[in-house]
């Protein structure tokens, strides 16, 4: 197969949108935390705890759409916690980070297990169907034919996420607690409350992002299905510079990657230039990627000024 | 509307610090009885099944000290990095890296080991596992002086590579002839394992090396120049270089020895435990040591009485699923609201709630 064959095939885009899109929504996440001056490494649970709500609530009766709403609340649970133990507290938000992670995942697996006890094969619910209908759409049609509505979601989050961080009020007051609080607190803007707010909001949408995997990748629950992309969102909003557009590109790229190490690592169809690895070595390379493109950009990140900060009124 | 506000505490009571743990450790079993009721069993027999299955019987007692003699290790790797603010969150792929390292110096290449006398032998294994867990962590520890790129991302990403890098290993180079088709390495040389603790159980001696270093670290930690340094560096890294203290190059330090001490861990086990490097041969050793580090409020004594825990906890758990319908994935959620809630019993041994008017 030829570089050019792929580059111009339809299924590979459809495999890079469809892997994009939790990555998406899961970067804006981080990013609307990260913003507002709060690390939040609870991501990787969280999108467990939103994979897991989604599909127990769609597994349950409830319509695809409110099964969404379910991971976007659980997130918000979840993300209300780590708010709490860094915001209010004030705790480290590494260590709080990684125990909501682990909090997230371990209560997913177990309320998995207490509501099927016995199960060989996962039970499977009716996923997102791809919207035939966009097949007519001028250049990107085929493409788009291969989606879930949820992509569509992702992407019409991003303007929305920058629209709001970039202009209206709200987003320069969340953008000023991650800059500045004191300055933010001495305008009389309520500094923990907007940190709160946005930790909140981020971690739905994580929840979401997670939700993709069950409502519309796949149609049962696994254990292990977030797999560490997680961590990537983390380590993508730094590569993107905090900014939605960026995010979405950065998402993007990485998983042109993705769906190459997968091309690579099923078909065997190899490509001109590049050498018979392991499968192991191509599974390696998203993760390789990331710290790469962590290192690409460390001279010239520019972190919000008080993340990982906690703001204590009064204190210095 | 009323409001709270936090305020340090003059001097806190080293009382209060000490019972920390204990209360948070307190809360996280009167909490997980929700669970355990959600669940519908039965709360006072599960608990007692738990406790039972940790501690309870000979058998149970070796399985909790075979299970802590990692955690210890992990525990340890963690505790001595985040005491300098060097936040290490790859132990796991340290672990693996340093079993690893160790059966490629005493594994049976070929039907035999290296022709060397065996306390060579097993010494060079002993440093090969550190040394590969030391330069593992030394690579984000440069990162982050150097580029200043934030260390928890890239050594997380890293266990995943990791991972993988073993799982190659396993299928290709080290892979074992006799292992059926199992993804599993080769053998550990019979002599070079760790003789048993308690006989007739898997309890090795694996846990006297985890003690004697707990108790070196302390050692070094409150009596030696590195040790002040290691802590000055951890307190305010800003007020060390204003000291003159060489900065980088004690963070680097820390990054060998934490990295060394999660190698270490992969060596014992598989000296002392599995005889192969398997993918499975650590259920999250690494992750759980984070928490066992911030349980012991990153004193090395402390270290071993908090993998105490956390090991007693997921055996019992495993024993006390086998009994009622309680999913062992208990543990991992006792060992969750521990480290939440022994982060908050901290903060209120150091702080005080105040009501502002």
């Amino acid at each position: 197969m030829e570089w050019i064959d792929l580059l111009s095939s339809a299924p590979f885009w459809i495999a890079v949108l469809r892997l994009a899109t939790p990555l998406i929504l899961g970067t804006l996440g981080v990013l609307l935390c990260e913003r507002a001056g709060v690390l939040n490494l609870g991501i990787e649970g969280i999108m467990v705890a939103g994979a897991f709500a989604g599909w127990l609530a769609v597994y349950l009766g409830a319509p695809l759409w409110l099964g969404v709403l379910a991971a976007a609340a659980a997130g918000a649970v979840f993300g209300l916690l780590h708010a709490g133990l860094t915001v209010s507290l004030g705790l480290s938000q590494h260590v709080s980070g990684l125990g909501v992670t682990l909090l997230a995942t371990s209560l997913s697996y177990f309320a998995y297990r207490v509501t099927f006890p016995s199960v060989n094969t996962p039970p499977t619910i009716q996923p997102f169907a791809e919207m035939k209908f966009l097949a007519g759409v001028p250049l990107v049609g085929p493409v788009l034919a291969g989606q879930t509505p949820m992509t569509l979601l992702a992407l019409a989050a991003v303007p929305l996420v920058a629209w709001v961080l970039n202009r209206t009020p709200l987003g320069l007051a969340v953008r000023m607690v991650g800059e500045n609080p004191a300055a933010a607190e001495g305008q009389g803007l309520p500094v923990a409350r907007l940190r709160t707010g946005a930790v909140v909001a981020g971690s739905a949408l994580m929840g979401v992002a997670g939700s993709f995997l069950t409502l519309a990748a796949f149609n049962a629950f696994f254990f292990n299905m977030v797999n560490g992309r997680g961590w990537i969102c983390v380590a993508l909003v730094v590569f993107a510079s905090w900014r939605p557009g960026k995010a979405l590109l950065g998402a993007l790229i990485f998983a042109c990657f993705d769906a190459l190490q997968l091309r690579l690592q099923q078909g065997g169809a190899s490509l001109p230039g590049l050498p018979e690895l392991p499968y192991q070595a191509y599974l390696m390379l998203p993760y390789i990627l990331s710290i790469l493109a962590l290192v690409a950009v460390a001279r010239r990140a520019a972190y919000p000024q008080a993340l990982m900060k906690p703001y204590r009124k009064g204190e210095r | 509307m009323m409001r709270f506000t936090l305020e340090r505490r003059a001097d806190p009571s080293r009382l209060a610090l000490l019972l920390a743990p204990l209360a948070a450790v307190a809360f996280t079993l009167l909490a997980c009885m929700l669970l355990v009721a959600w669940a519908g069993a039965p709360v006072g027999r599960t608990y007692a099944l738990l406790f039972e299955g940790a501690f309870g019987s000979r058998f149970a007692l070796s399985e909790t000290l075979t299970r802590a003699t990692p955690l210890m290790l992990t525990g340890l790797a963690c505790a001595v990095a985040f005491r300098a603010r060097l936040y290490n969150i790859g132990a796991e792929g340290q672990l693996y890296l340093g079993a690893l390292a160790a059966v490629a110096v005493g594994g049976m290449h070929g039907g035999s080991s290296f022709e060397l006398p065996m306390p060579l032998l097993f010494a060079g294994m002993i440093a090969a596992a550190a040394l590969a867990g030391a330069v593992l962590l030394l690579v984000p520890a440069l990162l982050k002086t150097r580029l200043g790129v934030d260390e928890v991302v890239t050594t997380l990403l890293g266990n995943f590579v990791v991972l993988l890098f073993v799982s190659m290993m396993l299928d290709g180079p080290m892979k074992d002839p006799m292992g059926m088709g199992w993804p599993q390495s080769v053998a550990l040389d019979g002599a070079l394992e760790l003789g048993k603790l308690l006989a007739r159980t898997r309890a090795h001696t694996g846990l006297l090396w985890a003690v004697g270093l707990a108790v070196g670290l302390w050692l070094v930690q409150r009596y030696t120049v590195f040790g002040f340094q290691m802590r000055s560096v951890g307190a305010n890294a800003q007020a060390a270089r204003f000291l003159g203290l060489p900065v980088q190059r004690v963070t680097l330090c820390v990054a060998m020895l934490s990295g060394a001490l999660a190698g270490l861990a992969g060596a014992i086990e598989v000296a002392g435990r599995t005889s192969y490097v398997t993918l499975d041969m650590s259920p999250g050793y690494g992750y759980a040591g984070v928490v066992v580090a911030m349980l012991a409020g990153l004193h090395p004594l402390g270290v071993l009485a908090a993998s105490l825990f956390v090991a007693g906890m997921q055996v019992g758990a495993d024993s006390m699923s086998r009994a009622v319908a309680v999913p062992n994935y208990i543990a991992d959620v006792i060992v969750a609201v521990a480290l939440l809630a022994m982060l908050v019993a901290t903060l209120f041994a150091q702080y005080r709630l105040r009501r502002n008017p």
